[in-house]
């Protein structure tokens, strides 16, 4: 069972800490001070909550501190889905993987109330009230360039499109899911996109805009078994260089 | 007889430490204690010998990404160190959910005070747009305000605006 808690922790907390890093580079060049607040804000609130998970991974599973765990692995041990690791490009792709994203994580959180594994489940109820706040400013920025100008509602189309295939990926299952399932720590990816699906298709709608068909083929898998694109690696030279230039360096 | 003594005496120290933990402030909002915000979900006390051997003080995090929760503890950890323990021990854990519900009466009444508006009763834990609305202005308590963003300076602050006084200001956000 350890081995299954472990993977999903890892996870979870991978894209965290990722997508954490990606929200930070809007601090200084969002597109309006509130939006740079909110960006940093929750880039914030991600590493806090990244930082938590690696805490039980440590404290409860036996794993290293949360420093080492966020700043000491290799690429290939990095669980994050690739949504998280693409670069923040124009303001509508970061808002648009903001809110396929941050669904998904509220809807994850939610389910894990329920978890059998208390650290997580009581982990899950706190976390899941800062989601709120994420998922809503989501909500009204797409809603808001969807319904905006001709050019605000082909651009969060296309990110839409873009980003589509990539958050498909958010799901891809482990070898340890129907053992997540039946110790009831988890109750499956599937059941977690069945959900995400429902939540955002009417949010879609009403910005006017379409839901992307999905083409099984086109899923972009293999964050979660340790394979990434090539934006994962620059990503985490540029998160770790401080650490590394004194490894052992007391903080 | 002596263990009602103990027990007595144990009280009062207890009530000695929630008294001294009030010396202890939110780093980001320096008028309130860790007391009056809930943050304090447990003390507990170990003495042996009538002497005060251990003192294990249980909080729980307002954000669970709170910059502030590690000079918290150092200060939680002073503090009642000055009561004279061999040793304080401060624990961080979620087992007690903090929500804005946690908070005080009469800390809401100093947030206000101190130009910040407190948070709405959540009640149930569902946070809905309604909650968001019909929000006091600290300055002219006008409650014609609208929320502009849900992100401010610190991770605890949303920023508002009123249209009575045109002024903007921070709310404590409903969590």
């Amino acid at each position: 069972m350890s081995n299954a808690l472990k993977d999903l922790l890892f996870k979870m907390a991978d894209d965290a800490l990722i997508i954490g890093h990606r929200n930070s580079e809007w601090t200084g060049i969002g597109p309006m001070l509130e939006e740079d607040l909110a960006f940093s804000s929750m880039a914030q609130d991600k590493i806090g909550h990244a930082q938590a998970l690696y805490k039980i991974l440590n404290e409860v599973l036996g794993e290293a501190d949360a420093d080492t765990l966020a700043f000491k692995r290799e690429e290939k041990q990095f669980k994050c889905c690739q949504l998280v690791e693409q670069p923040i490009g124009e303001y509508d792709f970061s808002i648009v993987r903001q809110f396929l994203f941050d669904h998904a994580e509220l809807i994850r959180y939610d389910m894990l109330t329920q978890s059998s594994f208390q650290p997580l489940a009581q982990l899950a109820k706190k976390v899941k009230g800062e989601i709120k706040y994420h998922v809503m400013h989501a909500d009204t920025f797409v809603k808001q360039l969807g319904k905006g100008t001709e050019e605000s509602k082909a651009r969060m189309q296309s990110s839409l499109n873009y980003a589509w295939h990539f958050a498909l990926g958010i799901f891809e299952k482990s070898e340890f899911e129907n053992e997540l399932i039946s110790e009831n720590i988890f109750a499956g990816e599937e059941e977690l996109k069945k959900r995400w699906l429902e939540k955002i298709t009417p949010i879609i709608e009403a910005a006017t805009l379409k839901v992307p068909v999905t083409d099984e083929s086109k899923i972009i898998y293999g964050g979660r078994k340790g394979f990434h694109s090539e934006y994962l690696k620059p990503l985490l030279d540029e998160m770790c260089e401080v650490v590394r230039t004194d490894i052992d360096a007391e903080w | 007889m002596v263990e009602q003594t103990i027990d007595h005496r144990q009280q009062t120290i207890e009530n000695t430490v929630w008294e001294i933990l009030e010396n202890v402030k939110d780093p980001e909002i320096p008028v309130i204690s860790v007391v009056d915000m809930g943050m304090i979900t447990a003390v507990q006390l170990q003495t042996s010998d009538f002497r005060l051997r251990t003192c294990s003080i249980t909080m729980t995090p307002t954000f669970v990404g709170c910059p502030a929760i590690d000079v918290i503890k150092k200060n939680i950890h002073e503090e009642v160190m000055k009561l004279g323990f061999d040793e304080v021990e401060v624990k961080v854990d979620f087992e007690t959910k903090w929500t804005s519900d946690r908070m005080k009466d009469s800390a809401k009444m100093k947030l206000e005070k101190f130009g910040l508006a407190p948070p709405v009763m959540l009640n149930d834990d569902e946070l809905t747009e309604a909650q968001l609305n019909n929000v006091r202005c600290p300055h002219c308590h006008s409650t014609d305000t609208t929320l502009r963003s849900a992100f401010g300076s610190t991770l605890c602050r949303a920023i508002r605006f009123c249209f009575s006084c045109k002024q903007g200001f921070e709310q404590f956000k409903p969590i």
